[in-house]
């Protein structure tokens, strides 16, 4: 669609784009080397502030935050993938008594900020009934309980975007109504929607970072200690920018996968309906509100 | 109930610091997400790059990092000396532009062709058909999701308290210290999102289930 908004350039387009392609290279690089100028200017760059990366002790601590980072991020991912199908299983029921407590629960908890509900869990609790949680108890709990809400919410759009002929003829080939939901709905609302769950993963990912907030020892909570370290040159910049790339790295292999997973099932629906052209806008528009920030 | 009556001007002047916080971040990202949208659509091949790594980097990045870049990294650079607050809508304003970016580029999508089509065979330049054919009935399809993610801003506010910024989400730590009860002092900043964000969550689904019927 975006190439269809200009012409293919002709002699004077050329001349225009190439003169805007080199003042707004310009304008970027005059950014990035301010701030690359400015490294240098505060000795970012001075091998003494990055000596920390080659002490052994240094890196076995970055390499516990990070599976302290993957292990909450593995707990919380499959305790709001179960937590999400309760919910969504509660919100699709015809009782009302069992999908009106559901919907307040995904409602509130979709409206209430994560990390609100992790200080809930993690001060809240110790400070206000003597409970006391660990921090990556609260962390995992926060996590769950947001991020299954809001996996619930994708479920249920996922069943109710099925046509209504799937469910009806379920039905008149006398299936009951959890048959109908576990053998005919659910395995392809889940096929439908698998790569909007994954992209929900990542959030969940990245929101393994809040931890930081009540001292979980994640990355950035090291990378905070190792940046106040005066014997090592107090070197933030330098960890900050290591455990960016981390993060990023990790965050990026997700979302392709998530993108991986979209490409393959948008080919798998073009062979078994040719005729939904505008389906994709659809689907990705979908995808976008689903995974908020 | 003790614990909000006795504390009613930390609760105000705290939720107003989130909703000044909200503001500034809200049109921040709105129009630098504008911005980054047309260079993602632009002819130019080096600013659509551009914009494409900005929003793949910045989508991957956990929010709590890049307010951790600004507060405790970027004063080393010793370029500007902002206030807390600065750098906080700095930080909201960097994540969130990206979402919004790829709010208003998909809603470019949901266009149709042959309006563009229609607009450069009378004449259009690129500036004139973004601005006055495709944006304004992208508007519709953008709207909606756009208002999500500024509610999702509203709610990440909430991370400058952890960052020495004073709103909504470092009630706690105050109450904490003149022995107030922690829980229920929480669960009252809890319910002050709830008035907060479920009329905006309320008038998001309202232009959701009107503007979608258009196409």
């Amino acid at each position: 669609m975006t190439a269809v908004l200009y012409d293919a350039p002709g002699p004077r387009a050329k001349r225009r784009n190439l003169i805007l392609g080199v003042v707004g290279v310009a304008a970027l690089l005059a950014v990035v080397g301010f701030v690359v100028y400015r490294f240098a200017v505060t000795s970012q760059f001075d091998p003494t502030v990055w000596q920390w990366i080659l002490y052994k002790n240094i890196q076995l601590l970055l390499v516990d935050a990070l599976v302290n980072t993957l292990r909450a991020f593995v707990v919380a991912a499959i305790l709001a993938l179960l937590f999400g199908a309760v919910l969504a299983a509660g919100r699709l029921s015809d009782h009302r008594w069992i999908s009106g407590p559901a919907t307040v629960v995904v409602e509130f908890f979709r409206a209430v900020p994560l990390l609100i509900l992790i200080f809930i869990l993690y001060f809240g609790m110790s400070r206000g009934l003597g409970v006391s949680i660990s921090a990556f108890t609260a962390l995992v709990l926060g996590l769950m309980l947001y991020n299954g809400s809001v996996l619930a919410e994708i479920f249920r759009a996922g069943v109710a975007s099925l046509p209504r002929g799937q469910s009806e003829a379920a039905y008149a080939l006398g299936m009951r109504k959890t048959q109908v939901m576990t053998n005919v709905l659910l395995p392809q609302a889940i096929r439908a929607m698998l790569p909007t769950i994954v992209s929900q993963l990542v959030v969940v990912l990245k929101d393994t970072a809040l931890g930081f907030l009540i001292l979980y020892p994640e990355l950035l909570y090291q990378a905070r200690f190792l940046g106040s370290q005066g014997q090592l040159g107090s070197p933030i910049l330098p960890v900050a920018m290591v455990i960016a790339a981390i993060y990023i790295a990790m965050c990026l292999l997700l979302a392709q996968f998530a993108n991986y997973l979209e490409r393959r099932s948008r080919r798998n629906r073009r062979r078994v309906d040719p005729t939904a052209p505008d389906d994709d806008t659809a689907i990705e528009m979908e995808q976008i509100r689903a995974a908020t920030p | 109930m003790n614990v909000l009556l006795d504390n009613l001007d930390l609760y105000w002047s705290a939720f107003v610091g989130t909703v000044e916080l909200f503001l500034v971040a809200a049109i921040g990202s709105i129009v630098g997400g504008l911005l980054l949208a047309a260079m993602r659509v632009s002819p130019v091949p080096v600013l659509r790059v551009f914009g494409a790594g900005y929003v793949n980097i910045v989508r991957n990045t956990p929010l709590t990092l890049i307010f951790f870049f600004f507060a405790f990294a970027y004063p080393r650079l010793e370029i500007l000396d902002l206030s807390f607050f600065a750098r906080a809508c700095a930080a909201l304003i960097v994540y969130t532009s990206a979402f919004v970016c790829e709010v208003v580029r998909s809603g470019i999508n949901t266009v149709p062709v042959g309006q563009a089509e229609a607009s450069r065979a009378l004449g259009f330049t690129f500036g004139q058909t973004l601005g006055a054919i495709v944006l304004p009935q992208a508007l519709r399809s953008v709207v909606p999701p756009l208002t999500s993610i500024e509610i999702a801003l509203l709610k990440n506010t909430t991370i400058a308290a952890g960052f020495s910024v004073f709103e909504a989400g470092g009630i706690y730590q105050n109450l904490s210290e003149r022995g107030y009860n922690v829980l229920v002092g929480l669960l009252w900043v809890a319910a002050g999102f709830l008035i907060l964000v479920v009329p905006l969550t309320l008038l998001q689904r309202n232009l959701e289930r009107r503007w979608s019927v258009a196409r």
